[in-house]
């Protein structure tokens, strides 16, 4: 019984270790790390603002999959493990804008719209599911994501997509694997007042676009709606008491986030410069729940800081060790590295025991 | 062992909870194969002492008790159950301790099986020596034996009933050679007559046996059928220890419910005579372990109506029931207006409010600041605090108003924080239910279900608490239904009080009426 | 209030939800053995091959599930664990049964070290162990690379070319096990009307099942199966719950090792990185087809959910091609069956888990309705 904490008592340096305690070690670790990247890349021979563009242009592609994570961490759904539900839907979005004869940044505007009502579709079953069996979200939502990735393999072969651009040539029927959309949406956030000072190339677009969404999530969390979202997660029971219908500010959630990562996965690609399809969507969800928790946010709480931080770091990290060590040790390990870093970070959110309790 | 001391003997048990005094001085002595029947109202300090007695860590880990505990005229100081378990003490606890899906003989044998030496054990250390099922099988046949009412003992925790769970338990303990003491814990709850008929027999059995038996019943009945004697304890203090030969229902409940304080009887008011504000009707709630069966109920307005009754007889479903958080059924009207049942949405915005016993579970956000706790529920219901925006299409948060009502319930309930940012689960017990109080205020209800507002918080704290709502009644003219097991807290402040047995109203008096009065009436149908 | 009258036709609608995912299989396969076109002797010969190939490996995930545990992928571990060791045993050059029985006694010692690990993280996860034991199989396997690829041929003593990159540490993607292929199965091995049966390999599982059977009436395996339904009261019966929970895992890792050297054996080529990436959620798929559950699986589950598993896995590309016209559709087809199988295995087991609570208030709540009418 932990009722009697004399507040007085706290010293500053109390305070101190106690807030570099929420920060969490691994977190520590993760940007003194980066940092160390950022001072020793000049003397690898990497360009400094080379780098810093990498970064940033990662931070831009992928910056809303992980914003996508947030209204189900505040509703209480946990890390949103499913995140390829929401990404098919954007696929659907992407595929069929271009198949309608869609270009430029028509394109993409085009592709965001067919994709909600997708999106809607999909986070309305989803989320329905995910009220069915509370208390085991993550591992069915994981599941549910392989399914509906694994189902739309079969489809992306069957469905009678025709133009030249993403189907197969010789058969007729079936999307490629990886198409270029240069054409269409490729780089359409990015160029947009883009500035470019010496090496520094900032994709402004890409940015405000993530700006946008982020202010608009940070907003709905300020209204009523938003409010009963975060004290869902934070204690269900109260919430209920209080006269909220948890089931559906749980729903809602999910069909946020799942349109959240349906648009992100199209500023993925405008980012990037391709469609992936098939395969594809299976290694989006880990590396986007990873990333938020590197930025701070842990099961049932997640802000808009810990999106940008997270993307930041984790990108970061991504982005630098190949460069860095290659031309320090002549040895890439950054492959093994990511994949321990953030798996790491997963475990790490998993098995404290802060966040568990309600 | 030696003849003169006896089997169990108790001087001078003293324990606090953070300077709370929940046990003060308790002399005890029982003999081999002695009956002792242990009574007192919810929070004398039974459970406590039983705690201390078995050696549970809890008590080790908020400072240990005064005093010794002697077993056979050894001074024994037990770090675990364990140790209790070795020296011979075996309790049946309220919550079953079994393995569902196991058998009642292996259940009774749990971590204790006979075992068959295997050749991969000498490799591999005992845990893979094979479980002798014949032995097990007889071993926990003596048992049952033993005990005397007879189980089956292969079928399943799952598919028995709950009495037969509970002589599980009870042949488990029996089935301990060493066994010299059994606590059982309200053992009869929840047995059918006939099986609480034979458990008594079974205890009549064990007694004979020379296996001495504290016996923990709120029927006072079972206790004169069965026990060689009565002690009966109250805040805290054994008030008596007598034989239970020379005493009588009526007096062992005066002595239960009795103050030795004069009764507080200061300045009472009438009880209102008004109209009926709220007309509970055949209300049953499906609360476990509270369940209400057939209530009803009127409450008048203006008036602050106690809801009184022993743990597990079904008062805490009253409020829970009618506010939506447990399975109801039944009729609730309000003002003229039936409120559907199983929507806490409707009885909110019929203006009904509750602040729960469970102030961690429902009460609080406790990872959220005091301004949320407080407002959040007005905001949802009332559409308090928030700022219309674009038109009224979005609904911001209005941070400044929140603060603002924050802040004057701090002040005005003394809360004791940092800041109104600062987050409910670092505050007190105390504060923390000031905070419920607070957030139930800053709906502005008409009617206030209070369940337990005093529970675990210290003495000061309980003074404010039950002072703001007998000044939220008072002033804003509000009703209110508290719910407590604490009689006297309810004869402070209510006009009248509804006594709950087994589920039912058993009986409603004026607040005035004496302590006895009250204890024959929660006694009077227990489950 | 209590008993259960269970009528008859409640019966049979109680065994088909209770077999929902074994009998949807058998429907499956049904509509598309008449489209195979496969002889019956082809189709044994595979079944038998696969039913040798898995079955060792499936075998080990029940003793977590016995612990509670549920699907567990610390198997992963395990396989992770065989190929290091027959990464060595192919560099040292020793095939045949030799290399096989070597392989699996190396195998040991590293997976009790991976599931010591794994069954330390699983406790401080209680609740969470399958999302957390398949995130500890992706982290591990970032481990695995960094011996693999970086510590084997520097730090770990790599001689021959054919396993060593030509960069000079690190192994090649792809280890040749042609030299111990089917070096178990062939031994004794017995054709009975065109069906090669690997003997030994079967009785060397069938020894593993009677292991499993004798294990669950040891003092252990009633510890486990205590643990598994009620931590708490076994802990108040002074049952060491962590340390048995540990021991669960690593019974598992240590079979699931010698159960991929069974596997690879079978095989006769290794693919260095990936073998062991998707064996988990295989074997977990071929648990549950067989009507396992996250709390209850037993040795029938086992068997049934191989041939069942691998009758669809062989026959769904030639019934995608007759189907759809393409094989590859059939190939996508098993995969999506597979995480099929496991969501809907896994929401069925979440709502039962929640219908057994709400269905005890139900029966509650009617018994009152009864008394109130009174």
């Amino acid at each position: 019984m932990s009722e009697y904490v004399n507040e007085s008592n706290r010293t500053l340096s109390k305070r101190v270790i106690e807030a570099l305690k929420e920060f969490g070690l691994p977190r520590m670790i993760i940007a003194a790390f980066l940092l160390l990247m950022f001072i020793v890349a000049p003397f690898t021979g990497a360009n400094f603002w080379t780098q810093i563009t990498n970064v940033i242009n990662r931070f831009s592609w992928n910056a809303v999959l992980v914003l996508a994570m947030v209204p189900m961490v505040h509703s209480g759904c946990g890390l949103n493990f499913g995140l390829p539900v929401g990404i098919i839907a954007g696929l659907l979005g992407a595929t069929l804008s271009i198949e309608w004869g869609f270009t430029g940044p028509l394109s993409f505007v085009m592709a965001i719209l067919i994709a909600t009502p997708f999106a809607l579709l999909f986070g309305l079953a989803y989320g329905w599911l995910l009220n069915k069996i509370k208390g085991g979200e993550m591992m069915i939502a994981t599941y549910v994501g392989f399914s509906v990735v694994s189902f739309f393999c079969m489809m992306w072969l069957v469905l009678p997509y025709r133009k030249p651009d993403m189907a197969w040539g010789f058969e007729g029927t079936g999307l490629r694997t990886t198409f270029p959309i240069d054409k269409y949406y490729g780089g359409v956030l990015s160029n947009f007042l883009r500035i470019e000072i010496g090496r520094l190339v900032i994709p402004t677009g890409a940015l405000l676009f993530f700006a946008l969404l982020a202010l608009a999530i940070w907003a709905f969390l300020h209204t009523k709606t938003g409010t009963a979202m975060t004290a869902v997660g934070s204690n269900a029971t109260f919430a209920r008491a209080a006269g909220i219908n948890v089931d559906k500010i749980r729903m809602l959630s999910v069909v946020m986030s799942t349109w959240l990562a349906a648009v992100g996965i199209l500023v993925y690609e405008q980012g990037f410069g391709f469609v992936q399809l098939y395969n594809a969507p299976f290694n989006m969800a880990l590396p986007a729940v990873s990333a938020i928790l590197i930025g701070g946010a842990t099961a049932n709480k997640a802000s808009i800081t810990n999106v940008i931080i997270g993307t930041i770091l984790f990108q970061g990290m991504v982005t630098m060790t190949p460069t860095v060590m290659n031309g320090l040790i002549n040895l890439d390990i950054s492959e093994v590295l990511r994949v321990v870093v953030s798996n790491g970070m997963i475990l790490y959110a998993l098995t404290r025991k802060s966040e568990v309790t309600r | 062992m030696s003849n003169q001391a006896p089997l169990l003997e108790l001087k001078n048990i003293k324990k606090d909870f953070f300077g709370n005094q929940v046990l003060e001085d308790i002399n005890l002595t029982l003999d081999a194969g002695e009956v002792l029947g242990l009574v007192g109202e919810n929070g004398a300090g039974k459970s406590t002492l039983m705690k201390i007695l078995f050696g549970m860590t809890d008590i080790r880990d908020t400072g240990g008790y005064g005093g010794d505990v002697l077993l056979n005229g050894q001074k024994v100081n037990f770090n675990s159950p364990f140790d209790a378990l070795a020296a011979g003490i075996g309790m049946v606890h309220q919550e079953f301790s079994l393995i569902p899906g196991f058998t009642a003989n292996e259940n009774i044998l749990l971590n204790r099986e006979p075992q068959k030496k295997s050749l991969a054990a000498v490799v591999f250390g005992d845990r893979l020596n094979t479980l002798d099922r014949k032995d097990m099988k007889s071993q926990a046949e003596e048992a049952i034996e033993k005990m005397g009412v007879h189980i089956e003992g292969a079928m399943t925790i799952n598919d028995m009933p709950v009495g037969h769970k509970q002589f599980t338990e009870i042949a488990r303990e029996l089935s301990k050679e060493q066994l010299k003491l059994l606590i059982l814990d309200e053992p009869t709850a929840v047995l059918t007559e006939q099986e609480a008929d034979a458990l008594l027999d079974s205890i009549r059995g064990m007694s004979k046996r020379g296996i001495a038996v504290i016996f923990i019943t709120h029927r006072l009945q079972e206790i004169l059928n069965v026990c060689n004697k009565v002690a009966v304890m109250r805040d805290g203090v054994l008030v008596k220890d007598v034989p239970a030969a020379e005493t009588n229902i009526a007096e062992i409940t005066r002595w239960m419910v009795g103050r030795s304080v004069a009764d507080t009887a200061k300045d009472r008011r009438e009880p209102p005579q008004t109209e009926t504000v709220m007309s509970i009707q055949r209300l049953w709630v499906d609360m476990p372990g509270e369940t209400v069966r057939d209530v009803n109920l009127d409450v008048r307005r203006g008036e602050i109506l106690g809801i009184g009754g022993l743990a597990g007889q079904g008062k805490l479903g009253i409020p829970n029931g009618v506010m939506g958080l447990y399975p109801a059924g039944g009729k609730v009207i309000f003002d003229g207006r039936e409120i559907p049942l199983n929507q806490p949405r409707a009885c909110l915005n019929s203006q009904l409010a509750f602040v729960s016993e469970d102030r961690r579970g429902v009460g609080l956000l406790l990872d959220e600041s005091l301004e949320w706790n407080i407002a959040f529920p007005a905001m949802q219901i009332h559409d308090k605090f928030l700022r219309p925006m674009l038109g009224g299409l979005v609904k911001w948060r209005d941070e400044k108003a929140i603060r603002e009502v924050t802040a004057r319930y701090i002040d005005e309930l003394k809360i004791k924080c940092t800041s109104s940012k600062q987050k409910a689960k670092e505050l007190s017990g105390g504060n923390q239910q000031k905070v419920c109080l607070a957030k139930a205020f800053a709906l502005e209800p008409k009617f206030l279900f209070v369940s337990e507002p005093t529970r675990g918080i210290d003495v000061g704290a309980k003074a404010l608490v039950l002072k703001a709502l007998e000044k939220f009644n008072r002033e804003s003219g509000v009703t209110i239904v508290m719910i407590s097991s604490e009689l006297e807290e309810l004869r402070q402040i209510c006009d009248r009080i509804a006594i709950v047995s087994g589920g039912r109203i058993a009986g409603i008096l004026p607040a005035g009426r004496s302590s006895e009065a009250f204890g024959e009436l929660m006694v009077s149908s227990v489950v | 209030m209590n008993g259960k009258n269970t009528s008859a036709p409640r019966k049979a609608l109680n065994f088909l939800s209770n077999n929902a995912v074994p009998v949807m299989f058998i429907i499956i396969i049904a509509i598309c053995l008449p489209m195979s076109g496969f002889s019956t002797t082809f189709l044994l010969n595979e079944i038998m091959t696969r039913l040798s190939r898995n079955a060792f490996l499936i075998l080990s995930l029940l003793i977590p599930i016995m612990a509670g545990m549920g699907l567990n992928f610390g198997m992963t571990l395990g396989a992770m664990a065989a190929e290091i060791a027959l990464i060595l045993t192919s560099d040292w050059q020793i095939w045949g049964i030799p290399g096989i029985v070597l392989a699996m006694i190396m195998s040991i010692p590293i997976s009790i070290l991976l599931g010591l690990l794994c069954g330390k993280i699983l406790n401080a996860a209680k609740g969470r162990e399958m999302i957390t034991s398949y995130i500890i199989s992706f982290f591990m396997n970032g481990v695995y690379q960094l011996v693999v690829l970086y510590m084997m041929g520097s730090i770990i003593p790599i001689v021959h070319t054919t396993i060593k990159l030509p960069r000079g540490y690190g192994v090649r993607a792809s280890v040749d096990l042609t030299r111990i292929r089917k070096a178990l199965d062939n031994v004794l091995s017995i054709n009975i009307g065109g069906v090669i049966v690997p003997v030994v390999t079967l009785l060397i599982i069938a020894l593993m099942c009677l292991i499993i059977v004798w294990f669950r009436r040891t003092k252990l395996g009633q510890d486990m199966r205590a643990v598994g339904q009620d931590m708490e009261v076994a802990r108040a019966a002074g049952i060491d719950v962590e340390g048995t929970r540990i021991i669960s895992i690593v019974i598992s890792t240590v079979l699931a090792g010698i159960g991929m050297v069974i596997y690879l054996q079978n095989m006769g080529d290794m693919a260095t990185y990936s073998s062991h990436s998707q064996i988990g959620m295989f074997c977990i798929a071929a648990l549950l087809v067989g009507g396992a559950s996250v709390d209850k699986a037993s040795i029938g589950n086992v068997f049934l959910g191989v041939i069942l598993f691998h009758t669809m896995f062989i026959l769904a590309p030639k019934a995608g091609a007759v189907i759809a016209g393409n094989e590859v559709i059939g190939e996508y087809f098993r995969v999506f069956v597979s995480y099929g199988v496991i969501t809907v295995a896994l929401v069925m087991y979440e709502t039962k888990k929640r219908r057994a609570k709400a269905g005890m208030g139900a029966q509650l709540a009617a018994a009152q309705r009864e008394g109130d009418k009174r």
